[in-house]
């Protein structure tokens, strides 16, 4: 039967003793989509990646690519291919050499093996590189040879371990883009783990944000962002305000936290006694006159405490009566608050939609 | 310009005694050898300059055969030697950890706490007909009568072999050692199977840990004495004994002095050529061992 879905990962649990690594993870990539695995450090990216790709065996559950089992399957008979988080290429080998040796392992003939390997090198930019040593290579480039090396065998999946990180902000701003035209020009899916929430969410169709070995969410990057499941999403997933409170009545719909110096802040969501808020910084008003914040449930005033330049990310850290931790808001580079100094006055203020509320 | 001469009689102060040391007991003997090599005796107690020492080499079939014999033998203890310790230095280089990697090494070291001269000993009396593998053989009745093992090529090699052992294992450990694992995995990823990691991963980047290590064991090989002499017996035929019975027992120090340098060009050569073979340079061989 064909498959509708490229990846099934069914109940998949990895035991290190009695560490659960990967614990009892299910979900399926599309063909085509870009997805990610988004998590901090140590929740189990690598381990899950590796079972794919089959370095690691499951302790529970099933692997299937394109409907068909992989459990017992070896690595080298997987129609996988990963890209490595040190892109291991091998240095006893030429540009060219790597990207071939895939097609030689499959028995095809060397002539033809170095004819479609310098095609794919034509492809991602390196043409003519194909006699180079791979030592001979900037960062970028070997990550575009360790990306050629396996989609010259046109795998039904890349596996794609942090491939950015060992480069420089610059250079994985520039290779954000060009993997993400790279998957759409060869129309390949991509399994893509990273712990840089900023990659996960420019790249992909969709992304799972994974935690102590367990998937908190799965869905787009605006789902994430803007209707996050779980405070672990909320608080990983952008930049945000996290309050933390008792849960209070509500009214029309909206639930009211009070926070413990008596403040009373309301957003959207349920919360048992303890609560935890967050909204965004982009979702903070500010002005100088309460007045024109009229109709915003929460209004607070507070004084600028910091000004954080950062060109178009810059934010501003705001000292508000009620609040623990100063409230972060983005700087506003136009209108009548431009160039805000620390220390003036100002009224913060948010719609009760801006703030999820969560059980704690 | 002081601090600079300062630093100077500091290097050369630690210089010192390794200069001293590879003056005396390397490069002073030699050139005394080369010189020696070179003189002909015309009448006694009276010598002349000439080539006839190396003549003699080469028109007296034994000395040449027992040279040439020595350098094929040589060759293929190496090469059995590599073809043995390739798997061992790989589990030690790559699947052994922590404690039991240490034991492994130390296990390989262990023979070596006793003299050759003794580890030789101790294979005689394994392998002489009265020995324990002949008793053994008879024992459980797979040799009728008393089985001679000593005395023949094959315990020449065996003893060889397991003499040069440690000598291969530990650069090929080393080498080994620095190969990321992930690349070997990227190999079995991309779709090579065992033996197409190992023929174009594993031993290209094992190279230079493999020629040090065949230089090393070859160069031992070449030149042993005990070995041969005490496993072969009569048929051992090394070209070291020739040296030896023309210093000591022939009393003719120019021929033995003539032998010496042809040995020593031998090594030379071959080792050159295995350079040359294999595409490795000194430096990097020498790094690895
Ligand atoms: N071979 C192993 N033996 C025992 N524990 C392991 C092994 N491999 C991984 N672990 C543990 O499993 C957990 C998940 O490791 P994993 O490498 O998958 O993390 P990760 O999400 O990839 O982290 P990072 O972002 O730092 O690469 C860690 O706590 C780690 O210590
Ligand atoms: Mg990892």
């Amino acid at each position: 039967m064909a498959s509708s879905t490229d990846l099934d990962i069914v109940n998949v649990t990895k035991r290190f003793g009695s560490h659960a690594a990967v614990d009892d993870v299910s979900f399926s990539v599309a063909p085509g989509e870009f997805f990610s695995i988004l998590g901090p450090s140590g929740c189990g990216k690598t381990t899950l990646m590796r079972m794919i790709a089959g370095f690691e065996h499951p302790t529970s559950g099933d692997i299937r690519i394109r409907g068909k089992s992989m459990i017992g399957v070896p690595a080298n008979k997987r129609p996988v291919n990963m890209v490595f988080q040190s892109l291991a290429l091998f240095p006893m080998m030429t540009v060219g050499e790597n990207v071939a040796y895939g097609l030689t392992c499959r028995g095809v003939s060397r002539a033809e093996a170095e004819e479609r390997a310098g095609r794919m090198l034509e492809r991602v930019g390196l043409k003519g590189f194909g006699e180079r040593r791979v030592t001979a290579l900037s960062g970028g480039q070997r990550q575009r040879v360790a990306i050629a090396r396996c989609l010259v065998l046109e795998p039904t999946l890349v596996l794609l371990d942090e491939p950015l990180g060992a480069l420089d902000l610059k250079l994985r701003e520039h290779m954000k883009i060009e993997l993400k035209q790279l998957q759409g020009t060869f129309n390949t899916t991509f399994a893509y783990i990273t712990h840089d929430q900023s990659e996960a969410l420019v790249m992909s169709d969709r992304i799972a944000v994974m935690n102590q070995g367990k998937f908190e969410q799965v869905g787009s990057p605006r789902e994430l962002y803007h209707n996050p499941a779980t405070p672990f999403v909320a608080s990983f997933v952008g930049e945000t305000n996290r309050l933390q409170g008792e849960a209070a009545a509500a009214s029309n719909g909206a639930i009211a936290v009070r926070l413990p110096s008596g403040a009373i802040v309301q957003g959207q969501g349920s919360g048992a006694a303890q609560a935890l808020a967050f909204v965004r910084p982009e979702a903070v008003a500010l002005a100088q006159d309460p007045a024109s914040l009229g109709n915003l449930p929460n209004r607070f005033e507070g004084r600028v405490s910091a000004v954080l330049f950062d060109g178009a990310a810059s934010s501003l850290l705001i000292d508000t009566t009620g609040f623990e931790q100063p409230v972060r808001a983005v700087l506003p580079q136009a209108g009548p608050l431009v160039g805000i100094q620390v220390g003036a006055p100002v009224h913060v203020g948010w719609t009760a939609d801006a703030m999820k509320v969560f059980a704690a | 310009m002081i601090a600079k001469q300062a630093s100077r009689l500091t290097l050369f102060l630690l210089l010192a005694p390794a200069i001293l040391w590879l003056g005396l007991l390397i490069v002073l003997p030699h050139v005394e050898i080369l010189v020696l090599s070179f003189s002909e005796r015309v009448a006694p107690r009276v010598y002349a300059f000439g080539f006839g020492n190396y003549l003699e080499f080469f028109t007296e079939p034994l000395y040449w055969r027992t040279f040439a014999r020595t350098a094929f033998m040589s060759i293929l203890v190496t090469a059995l030697t590599l073809v043995l310790a390739f798997p061992i230095a790989l589990y030690i280089a790559r699947v052994a950890q922590g404690r039991l990697k240490a034991m492994l090494l130390l296990l390989c070291l262990l023979p070596f706490w006793v003299s050759e001269l003794v580890r030789t000993l101790g294979w005689m009396i394994l392998l002489r007909e009265t020995g324990v593998i002949s008793y053994a053989l008879r024992s459980i009745g797979l040799a009728g009568q008393p089985v001679e093992l000593l005395y023949n090529d094959g315990a020449v090699i065996l003893g060889l072999v397991y003499g040069g052992l440690l000598f291969m294992i530990v650069p090929l450990a080393n080498a080994l050692e620095s190969l990321e694992p992930a690349v070997v995995e990227a190999g079995y990823d991309l779709g090579g199977s065992r033996w197409t990691v190992l023929r174009r991963i594993v031993i290209p980047h094992a190279m230079p840990g493999i020629v040090a290590g065949c230089i090393i064991v070859f160069m031992l090989t070449v030149g042993n004495f005990a070995t041969p002499v005490l496993l072969g017996g009569k048929n051992g035929l090394w070209f070291t004994e020739q040296i030896y019975a023309q210093f000591i027992t022939r009393f003719n120090w120019p021929q033995g002095a003539a032998f010496g340098m042809l040995l020593l060009l031998l090594s030379s050569a071959i080792v050159w050529l295995g350079l040359r073979l294999t595409g490795q340079s000194l430096g990097t061989t020498l790094k690895q061992a």
